[in-house]
């Protein structure tokens, strides 16, 4: 049975947007609007352990005032509290200095069509997600293991309009399936989500964790150092997600981009061609950015060569370059960012990878990252839930665990071999399309207890 | 409205077979103002109200939640959290038990001088503005930085047993940052602290208590500065944290070790376990007799993040001893978690974000007793040590026990006297052998109750302010510099 809890409907949406432009006594006005409904059903010690589900709405107004803006935003619909709304973001809009950078808000804009609305996903019930769950904690259980994880499914809608003839509307399904398989002394993991929920098979995932948590019974402590490491997807993804930031044009002008005045210079090895790309076939999100301009696809890096940013359009005017579509809702200080980052990847397989490896560390998914230094790019966190040792060609046994601490420029100029890229999800960083990597000279920095 | 809205939800699932159920209803008003190199950056206001039903039904939980606060909208909200209820069921191990607690009616609102949102927002604006002309007029500060938030939370939780507490919760927070780039390096300094400064359950009176503006050219000195100071270097070293990171370390290596819900493994997929397993307790030594530390939701503790009248499952704030002259001797608990190690009553740690999610087991203000030293005389008494202030970055694994951590600036103390700035100061170690080389904690006089609003934990993921009262303190054989070896 699926959900009555349901929220407004598209023409409502649409409705409260018209309302609010009707009404506002801004120069201009933005209203953007988001409906979103989400599940999620939790487990640990092979039982479920929470389930939750949330109707939530968000009603936010943009006003612009002789060159000032600011933005209020509610959840009630009834017409007192929209009309407070755009009144308080009007208010806010007067009460400051004027912003030398602030342009017109855009006209109607043309966008490329994007499908990732799935009826399966949006209407996948607490029976649904129970059943697969109580599948894989049998399994557990069945092979005297702990599993722990989320099974989450949900959708959202979007509207974005504004006073100059802008209408931009959109609509996505989400599922997410992880889970943590336990043993006395070891652990495993897999993850993976999809707008298709029909993409995901937990009992899959399930069994790969529980083969990793098995074949890391008993880990062994290494001294800490510089080995040759075999990343999977999601460790590649959770510690070059921490560059997406530095492809900013924001972030440049401001001098805290590792880029800064390395624009152009062989960074990374030649094996390294990263782009944004909004429209990739495993990509998710709108083809529009926050103040509803088109995002583009943009080549970031050229074998190995960082060769271009992205800009809102208010830093583009500032930088002189074009704007490309990847803008935060205005106003905000970051200015904009790639939010859909896609690896060309290679053609090894991790099995190629631990093949060739005379002696390595295998490495499931890093957990904990923080930035240690911004130009650098140090960034330290810990491995976790199936770090292995590779000796001789083969896996020979699960590791403790270590910490580390790595410059991913570096990093990115030792990557000896890539897999094909493949959507990877993590927990440090948004999802990306992104290869394995074997990466000479990983610095593992300390050991610690499991 | 509120007590009818939470009311009509209780009625519901009773109706519908819950077995128990609470509501809560929150209306949450939040304004943040940012100002970025003489500019306006962000500035918004925003308000968000609903309800969040939470129920047992078939001995298993469900939740829902909704801001579609009709009649019919709370009604089908608490029927799909039976359902879900329902849905737990099948996958169920046994009964959702929990330990006795008293039903409450009450109310209540913490002390603050000056409404935040009362404020002219020019005023506000104009604050940080002066700040941020303060800290550009330092040569080779390339951008400068400047934060307020404020929060009014007004809750009113019901339950099945017969509660109806209504709580109003003001909080205020403010900062600045100096960042500065000279040749391949980028230095920071923050004022009062890291990641968005001093928040507290104040009003406006905290923001005008911090004198942003007097501290500016300091901090933006420091950072520039920064650039030619002596690297940290790398080796076993005695340390001196600055209250503020001891704070960070307390949150880190006590704080989320301690929380039940992890020991027991129900956030092993995400947040991860603990090594503080329930044999541990009244046994381990966590630290050195020296170390006293509490969870304490009291306002008596203090205005900190971490304080309530009573938590989001009906449970009246109360003071844990957690670490008692070095000896682990308490957890943060739930009424489900402490009924499962056979704990008589929870420790009143539930809370939640907002109104649509589920609470769960967060620190309260989790503090070290102030010790007896002022800060001079430990810096006279020490003969070589690194003084670290103001975190810069933080990372520990997943079950607490090896954590590095990293502060914007570092002093040499040479001879029992401050010298040069250090820069990149970085140290790690595991938790209680970290604790355990506690030696020196400063006095009452140099207790700080600091804020930090940005823990995150759970699935969904929920973002809480946590309280954590620190004064300086010395650690002897403290790993020192691993983060920038080569």
């Amino acid at each position: 049975m699926a959900t009555k809890n349901v929220h407004l409907t598209a023409a409502e949406l649409e409705r409260i947007a018209e309302r609010i432009l009707k009404f506002s006594e801004a120069d201009e006005t933005e209203v953007d609007i988001g409906v979103t409904t989400d599940a999620l059903t939790r487990f640990a010690n092979n039982t479920i352990h929470q389930n939750v589900a949330e109707h939530t709405l968000a009603i936010s107004v943009r006003a612009v005032v002789d060159g000032r803006t600011a933005r209020a935003t509610t959840n009630k619909t009834d017409e007192e509290s929209l009309r407070r709304a755009a009144a308080a973001a009007v208010s806010l809009a007067r009460n400051q200095p004027r912003n030398p950078d602030l342009l017109p808000m855009l006209r109607g804009q043309k966008y490329q069509k994007v499908s990732r609305f799935f009826p399966a996903t949006a209407e996948a019930t607490p029976q649904d997600r129970a059943r697969e769950v109580t599948r894989v904690c049998r399994m557990a259980d069945k092979n005297r293991q702990t599993a722990a994880g989320i099974f989450s499914t949900g959708g959202s809608h979007s509207l974005l309009a504004n006073s100059r003839g802008l209408f931009a509307r959109y609509q996505q399904t989400r599922s997410e399936f992880s889970v943590t398989i336990l043993e006395k002394d070891s652990s495993g993991w897999a993850k993976a989500n999809s707008p298709d929920l029909r993409a995901i098979d937990p009992e899959a995932l399930a069994e790969s964790a529980s083969r990793k948590a098995a074949g890391s019974r008993a880990p062994r402590e290494i001294a800490p150092g510089r080995y040759t490491a075999i990343l999977e997807p999601p460790a590649v993804l959770d510690l070059v997600g921490f560059l997406f930031y530095d492809f900013a044009g924001t972030a440049v002008l401001d001098k805290r981009s590792c880029f800064t005045g390395r624009m152009g210079q062989q960074v990374f090895g030649e094996n390294i061609t990263l782009w944004d790309d909004a429209y990739h076939a495993l990509q998710t999100g709108a083809p529009y950015d926050g103040e509803g301009l088109p995002r583009q696809k943009v080549l970031l890096v050229d074998r190995g060569v960082p060769k271009n940013l992205v800009y809102a359009r208010a830093t583009a005017k500032k930088m002189k370059a074009k704007p490309t579509g990847h803008g935060f809702s205005l106003p905000n200080d970051y200015g904009e960012a790639p939010m859909n980052l896609v690896f060309a990847g290679g053609d090894k397989s991790v099995d190629e990878m631990v093949r060739t490896t005379e002696r390595g560390i295998l490495v499931t998914r890093l957990w904990y990252i923080r930035e240690v230094d911004p130009y650098e790019k140090i960034l330290t966190g810990m491995t976790r839930d199936g770090t292995f040792l590779v000796e001789d060609g083969r896996v020979t046994g699960g590791l403790r665990n270590f910490r580390f601490n790595q410059s991913i420029l570096e990093m990115l100029s030792k990557a000896e071999m890539l897999g094909p890229a493949v959507r990877a999800a993590g927990e440090e960083s948004f999802e990306m399309v992104v290869p394995a990597m074997k990466v000479r000279d990983f610095h593992f920095s300390e050991v610690t207890k499991f | 409205m509120m007590q009818e809205w939470a009311g009509g939800a209780i009625e519901t699932a009773k109706r519908r077979g819950a077995s128990y159920a609470d509501a809560r209803v929150m209306d949450i008003r939040q304004r943040d103002i940012s100002t970025k190199n003489g500019e306006v950056g962000t500035l918004a206001e925003s308000e968000s109200l609903g309800i969040g039903i939470r129920v047992i039904a078939g001995g298993a939980w469900g939740f829902a939640s909704t801001d579609r606060l009709t009649r019919e909208g709370v009604q089908a909200c608490a029927a799909e959290a039976v359902e879900i209820a329902r849905a737990s069921a099948l996958a169920k191990r046994e009964d959702v038990a929990l330990a006795p607690e008293q039903a409450y009616v009450d109310t209540w609102q913490n002390p603050f001088l000056k409404d935040p949102f009362r404020i002219p927002v020019e005023r506000q604006i104009d604050l940080l503005l002066a700040a941020d002309k303060e800290m550009r007029r330092i040569k080779g500060v390339t951008v400068a930085e400047g934060s307020m938030t404020f929060r009014r939370i007004e809750q009113l939780f019901v339950s099945s047993a017969g509660s109806s507490i209504h709580q109003i919760k003001m909080q205020s927070g403010a900062g600045i940052v100096a960042t500065s780039f000279a040749g391949s390096e980028i230095q920071k300094r923050s004022y009062p602290n890291s990641f968005g400064g001093q928040h507290m359950l104040q009003g406006y009176e905290l923001v005008e208590s911090l004198d942003l503006v007097a501290n500016a050219p300091r901090i933006a000195e420091e950072c520039v500065a920064l650039h030619s100071a002596a690297q940290c270097p790398e080796g076993a070293r005695t340390i001196i944290l600055g209250s503020s990171q001891l704070g960070l370390q307390i949150h880190e290596s006590i704080g989320h070790p301690i929380e039940l819900d992890r020991v027991l493994g129900m956030e092993a997929n995400f947040a991860g376990m603990s090594f503080l397993t329930t044999e541990k307790l009244r046994k381990l030594k966590y630290g050195s007799n020296i170390v006293n530390v509490v969870a304490d939701a009291r306002l008596e503790h203090g205005p900190g993040l971490g304080t309530f009248a009573y938590d989001d499952e009906g449970v009246p704030a109360q003071c844990t001893p957690i670490i008692t002259n070095g000896l682990f001797t308490g957890y943060l608990s739930s009424r489900e978690t402490a009924s499962s190690i056979g704990e008589k009553r929870s420790g009143g740690t539930m809370r939640t974000e907002s109104w649509n999610r589920l609470p769960m087991i967060r620190m309260t203000n989790i503090s070290i007793n102030p010790g007896t030293w002022k800060f001079d005389d430990l810096v006279a008494d020490t003969d070589a040590a690194i003084l670290m202030d103001t975190n810069r970055s933080w990372s520990i694994d997943d079950r607490r026990y090896h954590f590095q951590f990293s502060t914007e600036i570092g002093w040499e103390i040479k001879g029992g006297k401050k010298t040069r700035m250090i820069k990149n100061p970085s140290y790690s170690g595991i938790t209680t052998e970290f604790w355990n080389s506690c030696d020196a904690i400063c006095s009452r006089e140099h207790w700080t109750l600091w804020g930090t609003p940005n823990c995150g934990k759970g699935q969904p993921q929920q973002t809480m302010g946590t309280g954590h009262g620190a004064a300086p303190a010395r650690f002897r054989n403290v790993k020192v510099g691993v983060a920038f070896a080569k």
